[in-house]
């Protein structure tokens, strides 16, 4: 259970020494309890109480970085059931199963999927994260053989190596020795021979159980053999219990506190069906998963899937924005219309949208407005006419068109004059108020 | 420590709303859980999908959507009827979008026909929708509601600007009706109040928090639905209670993910699979967030999202 910051200040020295940086005891200690400060900063804390202090102040669900290098990624951290409270942390991680039965050019063709996978939105870099083996076949050299091919192909890749023998994960483990793999997995039947291993080899372990109640008793076994970065499977494999147990999994977490069940969770969504399959996971990403398990990636289906992921993970409190310069739309020449908006990505979406269902080749001056939409940015002293004019003469536009006529959202059409006023030579027409009479204006005005 | 499932009893529950007469009504909403958590409470019914026709041959759509109704298109009865019949649609979506101003301009007359026409063919639940021209909706709606009194259907939707007409004509006429707002909570929220200041019942109203595609806006969308049905079930807030409907067709297919061919964007991949998985993404992570009722238009996208919601209730 997370501790108040009243129940904390009572574990603190009490001195106000200010050592920590803080003006009192009692505020920093409301700054542990608001996950604001860190109680390394105090020196002269107890052992006793910076050992419940720790316990109570950890993450409740736990952070954990799987791979190395440029390509590893972050899970875990979460501390909220739903994005409207506060961001998710951590997107969810996308693998590709691949099966040890596959012919060595099937491997290295899924292999080169996942390597050309990346793609960019709205300025991030996007991609399928990770290969999940399977050791399908049951046989140790093969398992082992397809883990030599995919870290000499694929070095940079965060692995799972999927397999419930302790032989197999032995030895596929080792060639990926400093990668920090995911071994998937424990269970019931070879938690300790599992633990053993992810020990040595510092690997994060999979823990699989057919029951929540299963899964946390073996959580807990596997951490007091030493081993403290798991990823959990339920074993849930249809939505439903999907849904139902990443929930369940959450909430004993987060709303309790619950450490047994305080990982980053995997869930298996291969289907034989590929539409149902990016459907399944599109379940797991809007629900808690971590880890989506995928059986295949065509380009489709991954752009649908990080698109979502990108945006279930979005800041709800910090708007999407578009860098700002002149987009062009179609193949505008130097006689094509020129408007002119705001840089919130939803704004640039909508209006862009448009402008191409209008099939009027266009150019869309997008203005760095702090991520605001029109009103708010006009109401906030941030689309002004003075702003606008030194905008559109810095952008070199005079040189790109004949013309000098710039179209403004209806929703400023107050700011005509004062923009001709400031932008010599232009003239300003007021265009639609809302995006969607954009295709009509600009029809009409084609005609 | 010995695993206690962390279960929620909420106070409140979502109002279940019915469509259509007959045999082949149906019910959506009735829930007093969050979307699918039917491990701690009851979900009677499962969402609904309607295809969407409309009242004019779909030359606006893309063309991977308008292939597979390319010779029913023409006219909106044939239309209703393969949707019905060959594709097994539960429920349809009438959109009168002939009748904007911008477009074919079609008069009120005119829409009260085909809405005759196209009850006249079919037997599954109607849901009869403007252009979202608020001015032109009003009378169109009018209508379009008297033409189809007492058959239960689905009026739509009625927003800040013209929701008074379009109300009275639903209940004068013994319709449901969708309240659509901008996106935002309070919004919604006080157009309910209105509505329900007029005399309408509020178990027969639909929120519409209106719709946005998958990568132009889902995330605020999908907020919004979880903070209506939260403000639903732990703050038993009437107002609140409705269903909620995802008008995801035709969001998602006027963007450039389902039209641009693989050609001009060769990191998307094959387009006609793109569109089908973007309708479909779409439709499911608003059925995450809590939507009941849903109008698509491509039926292997309709088709994928049934076969999800089977899996999510089964």
């Amino acid at each position: 259970m997370a501790l108040s910051g009243v129940e904390i200040f009572k574990l603190l020295p009490k001195t106000n020494c200010k050592k920590c940086g803080h003006p009192t005891c009692l505020a920093f200690a409301m700054k542990l309890a608001q996950r604001q400060a860190t109680l390394d900063l105090c020196p002269d804390v107890s052992e006793e109480a910076r050992k419940i202090l720790g316990e109570a102040s950890a993450p409740p669900v736990r952070p954990i970085t799987f791979g190395t290098g440029d390509k590893a990624v972050k899970m875990g951290e979460e501390t909220v059931l739903f994005r409207h409270d506060k961001k998710f942390v951590n997107p969810c991680v996308l693998a590709v199963e691949i099966k040890d039965t596959l012919s060595e050019s099937d491997i290295i063709k899924k292999i080169e999927e996942v390597l050309s996978s990346e793609l960019d939105r709205v300025g991030q870099k996007l991609r399928v994260d990770a290969i999940a083996l399977t050791n399908a076949s049951g046989d140790k050299g093969k398992f082992e053989a397809a883990a030599k091919i995919i870290s000499s192909k694929a070095p940079n890749v965060p692995v799972i190596l999927s397999t419930t023998d302790p032989s197999s994960a032995e030895a596929a483990v080792k060639i990926f020795t400093g990668k920090r793999p995911v071994i998937f997995g424990a269970n019931s039947g070879n938690a300790e021979a599992m633990a053993n291993i992810a020990k040595a080899e510092k690997a994060i372990l999979g823990v699989t159980a057919n029951s929540l109640d299963e899964l946390s008793a073996l959580t807990e076994k596997i951490k007091s053999l030493g081993v403290e970065d798991m990823v959990i499977d339920s074993g849930a494999k249809k939505a439903k219990d999907i849904i139902g147990n990443n929930t369940l999994i959450r909430r004993a977490a987060i709303k309790k506190n619950f450490k047994a069940l305080g990982y980053p969770v995997i869930n298996f969504a291969q289907r034989d069906d590929s539409l149902h399959e990016a459907l399944i996971a599109a379940v797991g990403i809007a629900k808690y998963a971590s880890i989506i398990v995928l059986s295949s990636i065509e380009k489709w289906k991954n752009l649908a899937l990080f698109t979502l992921r990108q945006n279930i993970y979005t800041d709800p409190q910090v708007p999407m924005q578009v860098e700002q310069k002149i987009y062009k739309l179609g193949e505008p020449n130097q006689d094509s219309p020129l408007m002119i908006t705001t840089n919130f990505s939803l704004t640039y979406f909508i209006v862009s949208g448009e402008i191409e269902n209008s099939k009027v080749p266009s150019r869309l001056a997008v203005m760095d407005c702090e991520g605001l939409s029109v009103l708010t940015a006009w109401a906030a002293g941030k689309f002004t006419a003075s702003k606008i004019a030194a905008f559109i003469k810095e952008s070199g536009i005079e040189n790109e068109v004949k013309h000098r006529e710039l179209i403004i959202p209806g929703y400023v059409a107050i700011l005509s004059g004062s923009i001709e006023e400031k932008l010599e030579g232009w003239k300003i027409t007021v265009g639609p108020r809302e995006a969607n009479g954009l295709p009509a204006f600009l029809k009409a005005r084609a005609a | 420590m010995a695993f206690v499932a962390p279960k929620e009893t909420y106070s409140g529950k979502v109002y279940q709303v019915n469509a259509g007469t007959g045999a082949n009504a149906l019910s959506f909403g009735g829930e007093n859980v969050l979307p699918f958590n039917s491990f701690e409470g009851t979900v009677p019914n499962k969402p609904l999908i309607a295809y969407e026709i409309q009242d004019i041959p779909p030359a606006d759509w893309p063309e991977n959507v308008q292939k597979p109704y390319s010779s029913v298109s023409g006219d909106p009865v044939t239309w209703a009827k393969f949707c019905q019949d060959t594709l097994k649609a539960k429920a349809i979506a009438l959109r009168l979008i002939g009748t904007h101003p911008d477009r074919e301009n079609r008069s009120p007359e005119d829409a009260a026909k085909t809405v005759k026409d196209v009850l006249s063919a079919i037997n599954v639940p109607l849901i009869i929708l403007g252009s979202n021209n608020a001015e032109k909706d009003a009378p169109v709606l009018i209508a379009a509601a008297e033409a189809s009194k007492d058959k239960n259907c689905i009026i739509g939707k009625a927003q800040e600007a013209n929701y008074k007409t379009i109300a009275a004509a639903a209940m004068a006429n013994n319709h449901k009706l969708i309240a659509m707002s901008e996106l935002d909570i309070n919004l919604s929220k006080q157009l309910n109040i209105l509505i329900t200041q007029m005399g309408f019942d509020k178990e027969r109203l639909i929120t519409d928090p209106m719709c946005s595609a998958l990568g132009y806006g889902l995330e605020y969308t999908y907020s919004v639905m979880e903070r209506i049905r939260l403000a639903a079930l732990t703050q038993n807030d009437l107002t609140m209670q409705p269903p909620m409907l995802a008008d995801v067709g035709m969001y998602v297919w006027k963007i450039k993910e389902t039209q641009a061919p693989e050609s001009e964007v060769p990191l998307w991949g094959n387009a006609e699979e793109r569109g089908i998985a973007w309708e479909a993404t779409t439709a499911t992570a608003l059925l995450m967030s809590g939507a009941e009722l849903l109008i698509m238009r491509h039926p292997k996208a309709v088709e994928a999202v049934e076969k999800v919601i089977e899996e999510l209730g089964g």
